[in-house]
């Protein structure tokens, strides 16, 4: 499965002004690009041009080959995974029926939806005896997002977008379903465009990293490429922070036993 | 006691109407104002139209509203003009319900099911309207409340419901009935919001057995609400055989001559109304006929009812029909009138005079006997020196009338304060002298009890008003039901009416008794 933006352009009235500007970039297959910039930089814009929630003012998205404008939205959406800013399970239905919800919208038989969300739910080390029933209301955060993995997942896409998907969480669950994602993400060979402004975040998980300011892409590159060859000042601004928290770190670990003041 | 049998009697029928009318009037108020609201949250020129219409239907007193519908739909009474006064009264706290409960969904919900690839029409079936059911549903609640309460004014526009005992009690001081008829209405109320609210549980936690539990108790309720309405019409070989008395040798000619028909008796909304209404029916019934009975109708209201045949007989007064249906400026002798009335009606509206009562409930002047011996009055041209210090009370209906203005402007009665109130209530106040004077109807038998008297009207500035008993144009084709009728003719003299209204407003009996002794009187002073 390959993805392909070019030269994107999304602008609200009508070409004055664009919140996303010439876009472009590629993903293979297996491939975990990461957009990151800060708050209305245009990286979750760009993101929803993907499956069209927002319909680009020019440029074109290719999905395989295929130009996304040719494809009914709905139809494209139901096939691509998307997780939620801030989870986005629906509050009136069971965890059984928010994972179960696109393969219903795709017609599948009942037991097959069954069979496959307690799959899914496994898949996301979730017990579908325990959960299965329940609101989600009544599960923590992180199992909420586990959901919400499962829920994407669930038609079985090539490529899934996710947008701040560790955002709601707190920093022990967030590290933990991190790197059980990536793992999956391999593992299922899943391309991946995933939006966050934690740039320590992009450097565990991407596999290229995508930089955006003011609806343009200002940098990218392989973390390692990014870590030590930096063109954009901005970028390079970027990069200093979490390298000084690691030094710091590493400092603080020598230093040991004295621990935080 | 028998009066509460008597009540009681009337509960199934009444029930049943108000059941009916409010029901059908919320299932039609929903069914518009939820597709409406939808569809408004989504278009905000829509939404601003349809919620500042409904907002303003909201503000036309409930009263008027529902007395509004009766001229709007060309003199219709009954069921229609009060389906859809209500049907309209139901829609604000839906469609603003409807309307909220969407627009206040989480944004991130909507985008949501877009982005799992939901239609729009899968986005509102599965997504928006369950999170905003808790908002529509109590808006339905709202309007389930409201209706089942507005429900009882739409006695006066001809719709039976839990107000006919609100309205017969208010008129003939039958406080029982008042609280009767209120605490069935609220019960009917309560009892159908907390079936909504067993509704929505049921929904909410996917329960079968509260959907089951719900879907019973409203079949229960619709069903034993509406069983005398479906027992009344249903075909009943029995009723020719049971009705009136067989068998004892007695020749009875009326006897049987209006089996199978189905007769609406009018009337207005004051004790000498219900009792005439109730003789009429006992009169028809004997006969074989089929009666329903719409009380507490507006003098209009009455007629336009008669005429278009939604009411088949009633009893009218000819001065009445003289100033506020003919509108005619003076009146004229009590003989002429008559005649003329008789003649109008039915060259205007083929409405038949079947002929006269015997008696004549005029408006009249009436102050406390000692009142009027100490300021020395005698007749209404005493008054004129008076009339800056003096409040007269009378019906709502009276001082609009032209008689009002015509007999202010003959005796002098300009500086004089007046004050609506209901009839009930201007007798007591009279006598109470919270008022100086009303404008008593002569009939009425508080007069002598509460030691009233009635002023002289020597310029004959109110009109005679002679009962009438009149027939609608279809009615009138009925050669059996104009015999049937024939003997009430001339039939009640002044004082068997005054005894009769005295009976029902000073000794509190039931209007059903009074009606039954008027009904035997008559029988005795003809013999």
């Amino acid at each position: 499965m390959t993805l392909e933006l070019s030269n994107i352009g999304v602008s609200y009235d009508g070409g004055g002004t664009f919140a996303v500007d010439g876009v472009g970039f590629a993903a293979v297959e297996g491939e975990m690009v990461v957009l990151v910039g800060e708050s209305g930089c245009g990286k979750t814009t760009t993101l929803k041009t993907i499956n069209r929630l927002v319909e680009p003012t020019r440029g074109t998205v290719k999905i395989d080959g295929e130009d996304n404008a040719d494809r009914d939205a709905v139809e494209l959406r139901r096939s691509i995974g998307y997780v939620f800013q801030g989870i986005g399970l629906f509050p009136h239905l069971s965890i059984a029926d928010n994972v179960g919800v696109v393969p219903r919208l795709l017609g599948w038989e009942h037991a097959r939806i069954e069979r496959r969300v307690d799959e899914l739910l496994e898949l996301v080390r979730l017990d579908p005896a325990e959960v299965a029933s329940r609101m989600p209301a009544e599960l923590s955060g992180g199992q909420q997002q586990r959901v919400g993995f499962a829920r994407a997942l669930a038609a079985g896409p090539s490529l899934m977008l996710l947008d701040e998907p560790f955002g709601a969480l707190d920093p022990i669950t967030r590290d933990g379903l991190r790197s059980e994602f990536s793992m999956l993400q391999k593992e299922l060979r899943l391309t991946a465009v995933m939006v966050t402004h934690d740039m320590t975040e992009a450097l565990l998980l991407a596999d290229r990293i995508i930089v955006m300011r003011r609806g343009r892409i200002v940098g990218q590159g392989a973390p390692s490429e990014l870590m030590h060859d930096v063109g954009d000042p901005y970028v390079a601004r970027l990069m200093e922070w979490p390298a000084r928290q690691a030094e710091r770190l590493a400092a603080m670990m020598s230093d040991d036993g004295q621990g935080c003041e | 006691m028998s009066n509460l049998a008597d009540r009681f009697a009337e509960l199934p029928d009444l029930l049943a109407g108000h059941l009916l009318l409010s029901v059908s009037a919320l299932a039609i108020g929903i069914a518009i104002s939820v597709p409406l609201g939808i569809a408004a949250s989504r278009r905000p020129r829509l939404r601003r139209a349809a919620l500042g219409i409904a907002g303003l239907i909201q503000t036309v007193p409930s009263m008027a509203l529902l007395a509004l519908m009766v001229p709007l739909l060309g003199g219709m009474i009954g069921f229609v003009p009060a389906f859809i006064a209500l049907t309209l009264y139901s829609m604000l706290p839906v469609l603003a319900g409807t309307v909220t409960g969407i627009l206040e969904i989480d944004p991130t919900m909507t985008e949501a099911a877009r982005g799992v690839g939901m239609t729009d029409r899968q986005s509102l079936l599965l997504v928006e309207l369950p999170l905003a059911a808790p908002v529509i549903i109590a808006g339905i609640r709202t309007a389930t409340v409201w209706v089942v309460g507005m429900a009882t004014l739409s006695t006066p526009v001809g719709a039976p419901s839990l107000g006919n005992y609100i309205f017969l009690g208010l008129q003939t001081r039958n406080w029982l009935a008042v609280v009767f008829g209120c605490f069935f209405a609220a019960l009917l109320a309560v009892v159908l919001d907390r079936l909504i609210l067993l509704i929505e549980r049921a929904a909410r936690r996917r329960s079968p057995r509260l959907a089951w539990a719900a879907a019973i108790g409203l079949v229960v309720i619709i069903a034993g609400g509406l069983l005398p309405a479906a027992v009344r019409w249903a075909p009943d070989p029995g009723a020719t055989v049971t009705s009136g008395p067989r068998g004892d040798g007695e020749p009875t000619p009326s006897e049987h001559q209006l089996a199978g028909r189905e007769l609406a008796i009018g009337s207005k909304g004051f004790t000498e109304q219900y009792i005439l209404a109730e003789l009429l029916g006992l009169e028809l019934e004997s006969a074989g006929a089929m009666v329903v009975k719409r009380p507490n109708m507006g003098s209009t209201i009455l007629f336009d009812a008669l005429r278009s045949n939604t009411v088949q007989v009633s009893v009218d007064y000819s001065g009445t029909i003289w100033a506020a249906i003919m509108n005619r400026p003076r009146p004229i002798g009590r003989a002429e009138m008559l005649i003329e009335v008789a003649d109008w009606l039915e060259r205007e509206h083929g409405v038949i005079t079947v002929g006269p009562l015997g008696f004549e409930n005029s408006y009249a002047l009436a102050m406390r006997r000692d009142r009027a011996a100490e300021l020395g009055i005698v007749g209404i041209a005493d008054l004129s020196p008076l009339a800056p210090r003096l409040t007269i009370a009378g019906d709502p209906e009276f001082f609009g009338r032209p008689e009002w203005t015509r007999v202010r402007d003959i005796y002098g009665l300009d500086g004089a304060r007046t004050r609506g109130m209901d009839s009930t209530f201007m007798y007591g106040a009279v006598r109470d002298g919270a008022v100086d004077l009303i404008t008593a109807y002569s009939t009425d038998g508080r007069i002598d009890a509460f030691g009233l008297e009635v002023l002289r009207d020597p310029e004959q500035a109110f009109p005679p008003y002679d009962a009438v008993l009149l027939l609608s144009p279809e009615a009138a084709r009925d050669r059996q039901l104009r015999v049937t009728l024939q003997p009430l003719v001339n039939a009640i003299p002044n004082h068997l009416m005054r005894s009769a209204n005295r009976d029902v407003d000073v000794d509190g009996i039931s209007v059903e008794e009074a009606a039954r002794r008027l009904r035997d009187r008559i029988a005795s002073s003809r013999r």
